[in-house]
């Protein structure tokens, strides 16, 4: 699971630091995938119980599997969603009103 | 009461927004709801601010579950005093917009955008849970994407490519860190985790410890544009139509200066010796970076966005002297640092609009034709650069003292030479724009030196009122900054109120 987080991340830094702006967009479409599974990883995956309190009892007995994560990363994945698309809308902006997706050309407006 | 008390900073803006979605087509109708609401959001920043200036802390849990696990809603004095700063610069900026902004824009939703990333704005001051201030997080900064591409164009597109992709990146380094965090404490309850923090710290490995609060130091410097994490700030705030860069630069950055000192002075609290002196450091580099930066610009909307950069510094220097005077010195600065900004971007705004352009070279003469204009620059200017009586006098004087009391002269000496290069760089802007003949008058296109301002320097000398009357009013505003830094110094308080009772 490790590694799959880090080939992820790196992957999409790499993407990232690529001139294209579609790369950079896969990039951070990648960034945030590996972030999904590292909550997901960081609160520990067990074999468990589902997390409902059993009658007689007051608290939830100890090998339970955590809801709270999962509730997380939907979170996460929904917003991340919603950005990566205004983040493609943004991206065909940038390509209709400049003409390409090379970072680079795009940035010579700064020195203008 | 109290409970609605707390919800409705948020919750003005967003029916705001609602109704505003609601009157698409109706541009007046928008405006009018549009400043209803923004006045709305400054009544009930005041409202919360008289509440929690008296019986102290108020938090309240969403859906009635107690405390770690219900949705916890929190508002210290610090909180408090973001939430009424806010409300005035959006009730100020609204103003300011009404007059300035492009129809267009208007039609592509502007009113709507606005209340909605102004709801994230006070959601993020007033939440008690890590994982809901990101979700505030990006409830602001999608609107403030949207708010930043519209109308497109070449700069404006460039700047928001800039601006989304490093936010992105912060964010999703921030939420790293709240993975990890929650995977080691198990909470992401502010107040829950201050206790528990201190308790898993004591069975963890010191690296472990100490790449947590790097993480978050990380996520939340790029969105204060802390060194070495500005770089998208100066390239991207020129860009939009003025109003919305008046309310970025007030706003945006100071909510990541918020969460810096809410994480830094409740949580990550046990290692000051490590986190604290490289904040400090951070906090001198950014300043000195900052300054310079601004002096080598010769645009006027850039070298604000430069000297936001350096005053970034002199807040996380607050936050790095950690005492309870340092805090409340960077409460004040914060509080000051909001609406002098804002004013000058808005009258950066007022001199485009004469001049016809923003760049120092091409402008000037504006001393002899528009006396007024260039009294109320002189406010904020001078208040930036700390000349007393005004407001940013008092805010540096209580930095230097925290720091000569802690015995940290370095950095109080960084910042006393960075407010003398502010000074420089405000001096540079009054000598091209104000002071110097006019280059051949009316030859810029665009330029319209007989507008009428009447109504655009409202909220100018609104904002310039208020520097003044807090500078003159220094000493009980001090006293109400100096019981907030004392509240973040002690967060027993917080934590108390948010564990032990629950909603009062």
């Amino acid at each position: 699971m490790a590694f799959v987080i880090g080939g992820l991340f790196a992957a999409g830094i790499y993407m990232m630091l690529r001139r294209s702006l579609v790369k950079l967009l896969i990039g951070l479409a990648l960034l945030t995938q590996s972030v999904n599974l590292l909550i997901f990883d960081a609160a520990q995956l067990v074999r468990a119980r589902i997390p409902i309190v059993p009658e007689g009892e007051h608290a939830l007995l100890p090998p339970y599997a955590d809801p709270l994560p999962q509730a997380f990363i939907l979170t996460a994945i929904v917003i991340s969603f919603g950005v990566t698309s205004f983040a493609v809308a943004l991206a065909y902006r940038a390509l209709r009103t400049v003409g390409t997706d090379d970072l680079d050309r795009i940035g010579e407006t700064e020195l203008s | 009461m109290t409970d609605l008390l707390l919800v409705l900073p948020v919750l003005i803006p967003m029916s705001t927004g609602i109704l505003t979605l609601l009157a698409w087509r109706r541009r007046r109708l928008q405006r009018g709801l549009s400043l209803a609401g923004a006045a709305g959001l400054l009544a009930a920043g005041v409202a919360l601010f008289a509440e929690v200036s008296g019986p102290g802390i108020l938090s309240s849990q969403i859906g009635g579950w107690p405390a770690p696990f219900g949705i916890t809603f929190v508002a210290d004095l610090f909180s408090a005093v973001m939430v009424l700063v806010a409300g005035l610069v959006g009730f100020t900026v609204a103003l300011y917009s009404l007059t300035s902004i492009d129809p267009i824009l208007e039609s592509f939703g502007y009113h709507p955008l606005y209340h909605f990333l102004l709801m994230g704005v006070s959601g993020a001051f007033l939440t008690g849970d890590l994982f809901n201030l990101y979700v505030w997080f990006e409830v602001m900064l999608v609107s403030s994407f949207v708010l930043m591409a519209l109308g497109g164009g070449r700069r404006r597109t460039d700047g928001a490519v800039k601006y989304v992709t490093l936010n992105l990146l912060s964010s999703t380094l921030f939420l790293v860190a709240l993975g990890i965090l929650y995977g080691l404490a198990g909470t992401l309850n502010m107040a829950d985790l201050a206790g528990k923090f201190a308790q898993v710290s004591a069975s963890q490995p010191v690296g472990v410890l100490r790449m947590l609060p790097m993480l978050f130091l990380i996520a939340f410097g790029i969105k204060a544009a802390a060194f070495p994490l500005f770089f998208w700030l100066p390239a991207s705030y020129h860009t939009p139509p003025i109003a919305i860069s008046a309310l970025f630069a007030g706003l945006l950055t100071k909510v990541g200066v918020y969460a810096l000192i809410r994480v830094f002075s409740l949580i990550f609290v046990g290692d000051t010796a490590y986190t604290h002196t490289l904040i400090l450091v951070i906090a001198g580099l950014t300043m000195v970076t900052g300054v310079f930066g601004a002096i080598s610009q010769n645009e006027f909307r850039r070298i604000l966005s430069f000297h936001i950069v350096s005053q970034i510094g002199y807040m996380i220097m607050g936050l790095g002297l950690g005492t309870p005077l340092g805090l409340a010195a960077a409460v004040f600065y914060i509080a000051h640092h909001i609406f002098v900004k804002t004013n000058l971007f808005l009258i950066s705004g007022v001199v485009q609009r004469l001049g016809g352009t923003l760049d120092l070279r091409k402008l000037g003469g504006l001393y002899a034709t528009r006396p007024v204009v260039a009294g109320l620059f002189l406010v904020p200017a001078l208040s930036l650069a700390g000349v007393p009586p005004l407001s940013g006098f008092f805010a540096k004087l209580g930095l230097v003292q925290a720091g000569v009391a802690d015995g940290r002269y370095l950095i109080v000496a960084v910042s006393l030479a960075v407010s003398l290069l502010t000074l420089y760089s405000m001096t540079k802007i009054w000598n091209e724009a104000f002071w110097k003949k006019a280059p051949e008058a009316g030859a810029r296109e665009g330029a319209r030196p007989d507008a009428d301002l009447r109504a655009p320097l409202v909220p100018v000398a609104l904002l310039a009122a208020v520097t003044v009357v807090v500078g003159l009013a220094a000493g009980p505003v001090f006293g109400v900054a100096e019981r907030a830094g004392a509240q973040l110094a002690h967060p027993a308080g917080y934590i108390e109120a948010v564990l032990g009772g629950g909603s009062r």
